[in-house]
């Protein structure tokens, strides 16, 4: 399943002077799999298009990332 | 030849005198991957790559002197009433001791704007991959401006400048689909 971002644990060396952050995250936006957009495909209606940024919700991504698409 | 429409892509609101941001900012502005740099850099290359994605780099090139607008209203917005005192906080005494509240085409950390930010390679591959780096790295500093910001309303415009950057990634990426794209070749599904 596509996720808009992707995570991982650095590793923590004891002697590492700040307080570890944990897990790192980066973006994986959707351009990323899209490939050639295909014709056709769902579109926004035009007034919220404008407010998006983006005609496509195949290509909307919202950030910071929301929780139920895995952000944190 | 350009019209000009005497409005801004995307309303530009800010919530409060915040001259730190507009510091932060001013790399979207005058930075290696800022709004600049991005307009310059398709519009010309735009000559010397195959017919059939002029038109992509002359839109999306136009469309960057757009956000550069916007970049420029939210820098002004966020500077035009602090005091020396509070530029000299925020770290733009140098700013302000050079160009009192004027913008000018520098970086976040005040080098100024350099041709040597884009290239022209001539190679259709080579520039067009330039032009998807340009639009990834640029979608990460508005990320990294949005992780920094605590203004709202500002935020909402970076935020459709962000999805901007990814839209025009997509169509760079298929750009590169259109010019590698073998039409003798059986295609198969």
């Amino acid at each position: 399943m596509y996720t808009p971002i992707k995570c991982y644990q650095p590793y923590y060396g004891p002697n590492d002077p700040c307080p570890p952050i944990g897990i790192k995250c980066y973006q994986t936006p959707p351009n990323l799999y899209l490939g050639f957009q295909a014709p056709n495909m769902q579109q926004f209606p035009i007034q919220e298009a404008l407010y998006r940024g983006t005609l496509w919700p195949v290509l909307y991504d919202p950030y910071p990332t929301p929780m139920k698409k895995g952000g944190k | 030849m350009w019209f000009y429409e005497k409005k801004l892509q995307y309303p530009v609101k800010v919530t409060e005198c915040n001259p730190r941001l507009a510091k932060y900012l001013i790399e979207q502005y005058g930075g290696a991957d800022g709004e600049l740099s991005a307009a310059l850099r398709y519009l010309n290359q735009r000559y010397s790559i195959p017919d059939k994605v002029i038109g992509l780099l002359t839109d999306i090139g136009t469309e960057e002197f757009a956000h550069l607008e916007m970049i420029a209203a939210m820098i002004y917005k966020l500077t035009k009433d602090a005091t020396p005192e509070q530029m000299k906080e925020a770290g733009l005494g140098a700013h302000y001791a050079n160009h009192d509240k004027a913008l000018f085409y520098h970086n976040a950390a005040g080098s100024p704007w350099t041709a040597t930010y884009i290239q022209a390679k001539g190679d259709p591959i080579a520039d067009l991959y330039e032009d998807i780096a340009a639009e990834e790295k640029a979608r990460a500093t508005y990320q990294w401006i949005i992780n920094m910001s605590d203004d709202p309303c500002l935020n909402d415009s970076l935020k459709f400048l962000r999805e901007r950057e990814v839209v025009h990634s997509q169509r760079f990426r298929e750009a590169v689909e259109i010019l590698k794209f073998e039409k003798d070749r059986k295609q198969f599904f």
